[in-house]
């Protein structure tokens, strides 16, 4: 069997902060995602599925266990590996948007490229092609609180692709959104996977939401209870 | 990122917080232009000292006769007449003197036509000018043959040629020291202020013979007010100090423990003394300046340190898509570094305008050199650094996950 795109093995994570006692929050999850599929991470909050989000996303690390991004080792990797290794293989869409508000939408498109060394020419030829992909042409100068939440979002997603990274890492993307607005950012992932066989990964608690998914995956308690078809695991 | 992104987006961060980049800013403009102004103040004060020096003569020695008792009443120092032209004339045969001129002077009532002007009037020999290294502007200086011809010929500084004779020209003209008519044979250079503050430019120089025999007369037609001493070089002047003690002791008779009736001094040593004096004073001016700038980089350090906390979550953004720890701690550092460089920018100018001021207003010289206007700028580039790095390397240890979760 081909090795899958991401591959986590018996992944333990506890919190300690300091002068209190450990708080552990995920205990031994195994996981394989392979290219191409379209995974809903759902649980109660306190499952684990932020902490779960954060280790795939190499915004954090484990405290035990291994994951193998791309073939890679991500747990011996130094903080600049992981900082590449974001930079090139992910793309994050968060709930609250995350741009950064004193720069113009095109500029937070090119963010990441600037920080992966593409010229500063071509990152602006980039994130104009990117922005025009999720229906922003034209608001290229704007700021982001000039824009509404969807488009917001939709700027987010923009910067996801700025990179062409084959996962997309999406927490609650439609959190702050209305119905309409959800529907229309969850169809543009929905999308991005089926057309251009982006793999992704998206947290969420709305079933409605997960629906747009392909493939289930049910926390509690730090452990997977769930992981099967979205159809199997809705119903 | 590259540099000029970098640069860019300080500028950017730095202008959404304008009023609170311009205060913490102040703070390194005013060290900056107190540091430049410090030096420019002391450099100035130590270039009129080295000006007084130079104009005094290079390597100098001054031979003063001792004071005198006569019938229990002391006499200050020179006023005995002890030194004689033939102590002159030995003094020049010792090693590492290169010139010696004797002088005789006294303040006289002069006049020219219908002005009057009261001067020091100098009996010197043709020595005594390249010893002083002092030429005339127009005319010519004394000679030998003028000497030996007790020539009533003069050599007039330029204050008292302006003072005599206005805007017309003094060569050939007869000036009456005491009602004794001089020829005008030359007018010296410009020399300014001495050391004690004395303007050089007003005074009178004649032949020493003709001085001693017609003006300056003495019961003691010999004795000389004083002697300069010029030593081949800096290392000739502190062995010929020595001799010429031992020789004039010798010559003067005076026995061993007794005082002696003259006195040397090395004015180069005295002049350096100054001039050491007035360095320090400018590093001490600039060292105080210089705590200015350091209060204005804790300053920065202060609002740096204010700003990561603010912007954890955009440093936390920054690494989520792919910044590096280096890529963060620069960010900062060069937001750091750009205001105090801008500071230092604006500090220099107005130092350069204060410098004006200061000089203008109080005629002192105050000299701005590219050095200090250098050391400023180097110094609060470093300061940029030195207090901008504990901020900024907070901000690149923070972890990704927690930066992201500040709200």
């Amino acid at each position: 069997m081909a090795e899958p795109l991401i591959r986590l093995v018996d992944i333990h994570k506890q919190y300690e902060p300091p002068g209190a006692p450990a708080v552990p929050v995920l205990h031994g999850i195994s996981l394989s995602i392979s290219s191409g599929d379209f995974v809903c991470l759902m649980g109660q909050s306190g499952s684990g599925k932020s902490t779960l989000m954060n280790i795939l996303g190499c915004l954090d690390t484990p405290t035990r266990g291994s994951y193998f991004l791309d073939g890679e080792d991500v747990s011996a990797m130094t903080s600049d590996g992981l900082a590449q290794l974001r930079n090139k293989k992910l793309g994050f869409v968060f709930q609250g948007f995350n741009l950064l508000k004193r720069m113009n939408v095109l500029d937070n498109v090119a963010l990441p490229m600037v920080y992966g060394g593409v010229s500063r020419d071509q990152a602006a030829i980039e994130a104009r092609a990117r922005l025009a992909e999720t229906g922003l042409a034209g608001f290229e100068d704007r700021l982001p609180n000039q824009l509404s939440g969807g488009q917001q979002q939709r700027v987010a997603i923009a910067r996801a692709l700025a990179m062409h990274a084959p996962i997309l890492l999406a927490d609650e993307p439609t959190g702050n959104l209305d119905t309409a607005t959800s529907e229309e950012i969850m169809k543009m992932i929905q999308t991005l996977n089926r057309e251009q066989g982006m793999t992704i990964v998206l947290v969420t608690h709305e079933s409605d939401i997960a629906r747009f998914g392909r493939r289930l995956v049910r926390l509690k308690d730090g452990v997977v209870v769930f992981d099967g078809p979205v159809a199997e695991g809705l119903a | 990122m590259k540099s000029p992104q970098v640069i860019e987006e300080a500028f950017r961060a730095l202008a959404t917080n304008r009023m609170r980049t311009l205060l913490t800013m102040l703070g390194v403009v005013i060290g900056v232009c107190a540091v430049v102004i410090m030096m420019a103040v002391g450099r100035g004060a130590q270039s009129m000292v080295n000006q007084s020096i130079s104009s005094m003569g290079s390597n100098l020695l001054i031979v003063f006769p001792g004071s005198q008792t006569s019938g229990g009443v002391r006499f200050g120092a020179g006023a005995a007449q002890t030194l004689t032209v033939s102590d002159a004339q030995a003094i020049a045969t010792v090693d590492g003197v290169l010139r010696v001129a004797p002088v005789v002077m006294r303040s006289f009532q002069l006049a020219y036509g219908s002005q009057n002007w009261s001067a020091m009037v100098a009996g010197v020999t043709p020595d005594y000018f390249p010893l002083r290294d002092w030429d005339t502007e127009t005319g010519d200086l004394l000679s030998d043959g003028d000497l030996r011809s007790n020539a009533r010929v003069a050599v007039i500084g330029q204050s008292t040629a302006t003072q005599l004779f206005g805007d017309e020209s003094p060569i050939g003209k007869s000036i009456r020291i005491r009602n004794l008519p001089f020829t005008v044979i030359g007018v010296l250079t410009r020399k300014g202020q001495s050391l004690d503050g004395r303007d050089q430019d007003d005074g009178v120089f004649i032949p020493l013979s003709t001085a001693r025999q017609q003006l300056v007369r003495s019961a003691f037609p010999e004795s000389v007010a004083m002697m300069l001493v010029q030593a081949e070089d800096q290392q000739s002047i502190g062995p010929a100090e020595r001799e010429i003690n031992e020789l004039l002791r010798v010559r003067h008779k005076i026995k061993q423990g007794q005082d002696d009736d003259f006195s040397v001094r090395n004015l180069t040593a005295i002049a350096q003394t100054a001039a050491i004096a007035a360095g320090a004073m400018a590093l001490l001016l600039g060292a105080i300046a210089g705590v200015s700038l350091i209060v204005g980089g804790i300053g920065i350090m202060n609002i740096m340190l204010v700003s990561v906390t603010e912007r954890t979550r955009e440093i936390g953004i920054r690494m989520a898509l792919g910044a590096r720890q280096r890529d963060i701690l620069r960010q900062f550092l060069i937001e750091a570094v750009v205001i105090c460089l801008v500071g230092g920018l604006i500090g220099t100018a107005l130092a350069i305008g204060a410098a004006w001021g200061i000089a203008a207003l109080s005629g002192l010289l105050v000299e701005i050199s590219i050095f200090s206007v250098l050391l400023a700028f180097g110094f609060s580039a470093m300061i940029g650094i030195f207090f901008g790095w504990y901020p900024a390397k907070k901000a690149s240890r923070l972890k990704p996950v927690e930066a992201l979760r500040v709200e």
